[in-house]
């Protein structure tokens, strides 16, 4: 057999699986979002950004987004800076820091809702130590703040393990040699992940914030779990055009708006993060 | 003046010891080479010194100073890496740059001292290249750069030649001893190489196991090792070594020969002496010829004295053959003694 087309005989079967269970949907979806009744319209995306819950939506997700994400990177740096120190018992500290990763979403909102909730750990808590008297209402449909809080919490004791494994995987790939350069040559702990650490980690880092910037704007058990319809977002209200409403093709551009939002954010910090050939390790 | 004391240094790897006990004491400005075989603990030593590794025991004294509590930028230190440790994202400028930012000079001597040491080690031209973009040679001459723009006491050497082919590594041998020479720093350098070693060194620190076993100029090191490692480690072929057993006399009866050699209660020593130092004659040890290599400006002549392996480097003049019997007398003022048991010199 040829030897050059073996590789692309191999990749074959699970090109062809992208086909027909990825871009023949996605087509399907896109044709939707672009059509009503068999006719090629923009209606569909101008009565979803019509909608007088689209301007909420997508500044809750977007908002959402810019606080969860930062936080979590820095998290996750820390985290990934204390692992990678780790002299024995490394794996155990990053099998413990994944656990989270194992636990669904929606579950991961139950939990929260669980501590929250009105008779949840939180309120037992505070009223056996006697610091209030009546259980409170954290997630009351006018407590939008507490909700907001409380979906950051909860998407960020999920969601951090995932970054924190990339860049542990990433440290790991920069020699020990470069830190101690940097030490030998004056540079204090700080100055060495500065100046060091950081600029190496770019391509790590690049792949764990595109990731979970992608994932923060699909955000949408742990919303649904904590705040039900009070904390409106993106993919809730792509749910509620395909399911409440039935409207295929509305639900089908709000899709596409989510996928555009995606792309433009990979695109700009692929970019952003970009390393020059010439200074690749 | 920064002078480096090393003060019975030990270091433990769990179970395994890689330094015992080691003290060296190194003066100001002085050119020490440590040489020893892979394995021997150098890197180990430099690495403590350097503050990268703490000792399990033991001080470091830099300028009169101990140390060995500091981190490594608070001993005035600077360090070429074997790899070099060229940090990629930076321009060479950048790397060359990168101990003097971090001392926070200003731009304008930062600019001045680049310049200076990147012309002193003739890379001017690469300044605005990055790690990526240079030949193996150009990236060493980047990180002695690095290391000298910092102006530092002491200059820590791990291998830095190693990787380079045979061409350039003599190249750069010279050079770097003409540019630490006029630095006025204190060197340790590390290395494998031997003729690196003799060719640099103001002193020779020669490691075995863990230990240094000794710690003299290369001349010294050479024609008077202190112990039966240093001579069949050092000279390229080794020293020859053969039993002696006391003789009636008070001499040492070597291959048929009865020579004058030290007082020792042993009924056995042995009897040591480098391959240039016999000449062929009528008389003197017994040889056979084994192999002839002729390389020049003398011939390798590979013999059998009794039963053992014997090197001789004769004039290339000489007619031998191989199953000629040789009769090699050894220069009486180079002949080396050692104990056996203590392997040490007597
Ligand atoms: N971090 C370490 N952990 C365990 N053993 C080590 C470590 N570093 C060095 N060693 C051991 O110590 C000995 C000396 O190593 P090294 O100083 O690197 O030798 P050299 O530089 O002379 O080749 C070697 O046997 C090596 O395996
Ligand atoms: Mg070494």
């Amino acid at each position: 057999m040829n030897g050059k087309a073996l590789p692309y005989l191999l990749l074959m079967p699970a090109t062809l699986f992208l086909c027909v269970f990825f871009l023949y949907p996605f087509a399907l979806v896109a044709f939707e979002a672009v059509t009503r009744d068999g006719a090629f319209t923009l209606d569909n995306f101008r009565t979803m950004a019509g909608s007088w819950k689209f301007p909420v939506t997508v500044s809750n997700t977007l908002l959402l987004a810019a606080i969860v994400v930062p936080i979590q990177l820095a998290m996750a740096l820390l985290m990934a800076s204390v692992v990678s120190r780790l002299e024995t018992g490394r794996s155990v500290a990053l099998y413990i820091f994944a656990i989270p990763l194992g636990i669904s979403d929606l579950a991961a909102g139950l939990i929260w809702l669980a501590i929250f909730d009105q008779s949840g750990f939180l309120n037992t808590l505070l009223s056996t130590l006697g610091i209030v008297d009546r259980p409170i209402m954290f997630l009351g449909y006018q407590d939008k703040l507490t909700i907001f809080v409380a979906v950051a919490l909860a998407e960020i004791w999920r969601a951090t393990a995932i970054m924190m494994v990339i860049l542990v995987a990433g440290m790991g790939l920069i020699p020990k040699e470069y830190c101690e350069a940097a030490e030998v040559f004056g540079a204090g702990p700080w100055k060495r992940f500065i100046r060091i650490t950081l600029p190496l980690l770019r391509p790590s880092l690049q792949t764990a914030i595109i990731l979970r910037v992608i994932l923060a704007f699909e955000v949408f058990a742990v919303v649904a779990a904590l705040g039900g319809t009070n904390l409106p977002v993106l993919m809730g209200e792509t749910y509620n055009w395909q399911f409440t409403l039935q409207d295929r093709n509305v639900a089908a551009a709000s899709a596409l708006l989510i996928l555009a939002i995606s792309i433009g954010f990979t695109l700009f910090f692929l970019r952003v993060l970009r390393v020059p050939k010439e200074a690749r390790i | 003046m920064a002078e480096i004391a090393i003060k019975g240094v030990a270091k433990r790897f769990g179970g395994f010891t890689a330094l015992h006990q080691v003290d060296l004491a190194i003066a100001d400005q002085e050119f020490m080479v440590l040489l020893g075989a892979s394995g021997c603990g150098k890197t180990t030593l430099l690495r403590i010194v350097a503050g990268l590794e703490t000792p399990s025991q033991g001080e470091v004294w830099i300028g009169g100073r101990r140390v060995d509590h500091l981190p490594p930028r608070e001993r005035g230190i600077a360090m070429v890496f074997q790899n070099y440790a060229v940090f990629p994202h930076l321009t060479v400028f950048e790397n060359i740059a990168f101990g003097l930012r971090m001392k926070k000079l200003p731009q304008q001597e930062v600019e001045r001292r680049v310049n200076r040491t990147a012309e002193l080690m003739h890379i001017e031209q690469l300044l605005k290249r990055y790690s990526g973009q240079l030949s193996g040679g150009q990236r060493q001459r980047v990180a002695v750069a690095r290391a000298l723009a910092v102006e530092p006491d002491v200059i820590l050497m791990d291998e830095p030649l190693s990787n380079l082919d045979a061409l350039l590594r003599l190249e750069m041998r010279a050079e770097l001893k003409g540019v630490l020479a006029a630095s006025k720093t204190t060197t340790i350098y590390v290395t494998h190489d031997q003729v690196e070693a003799m060719s640099l060194a103001d002193r020779i620190a020669v490691m075995h196991q863990g230990r240094i076993v000794q710690a003299a100029s290369p001349v010294e090191v050479y024609r008077d090792p202190a112990a039966r490692f240093v001579g069949s480690f050092i000279g390229n072929p080794p020293m020859n070594f053969l039993p002696a057993s006391k003789a009636a006399n008070g001499g040492w009866s070597v291959a048929g020969l009865t020579l004058p050699g030290p007082r020792s209660e042993r009924q056995n020593i042995e009897f040591a002496i480098r391959p240039e130092d016999v000449d062929a004659g009528d008389d003197g040890l017994q040889a056979t010829v084994r192999v002839i290599e002729p390389l020049g400006p003398h011939t390798l002549v590979t013999c059998d004295v009794e039963g053992g392996l014997f090197r001789a480097v004769l004039d290339s003049g000489a007619t031998v053959a191989v199953g000629d019997r040789l009769r090699l007398a050894p220069k009486p003022d180079r002949i080396r003694w050692f104990d056996p048991e203590t392997t040490n010199a007597l």
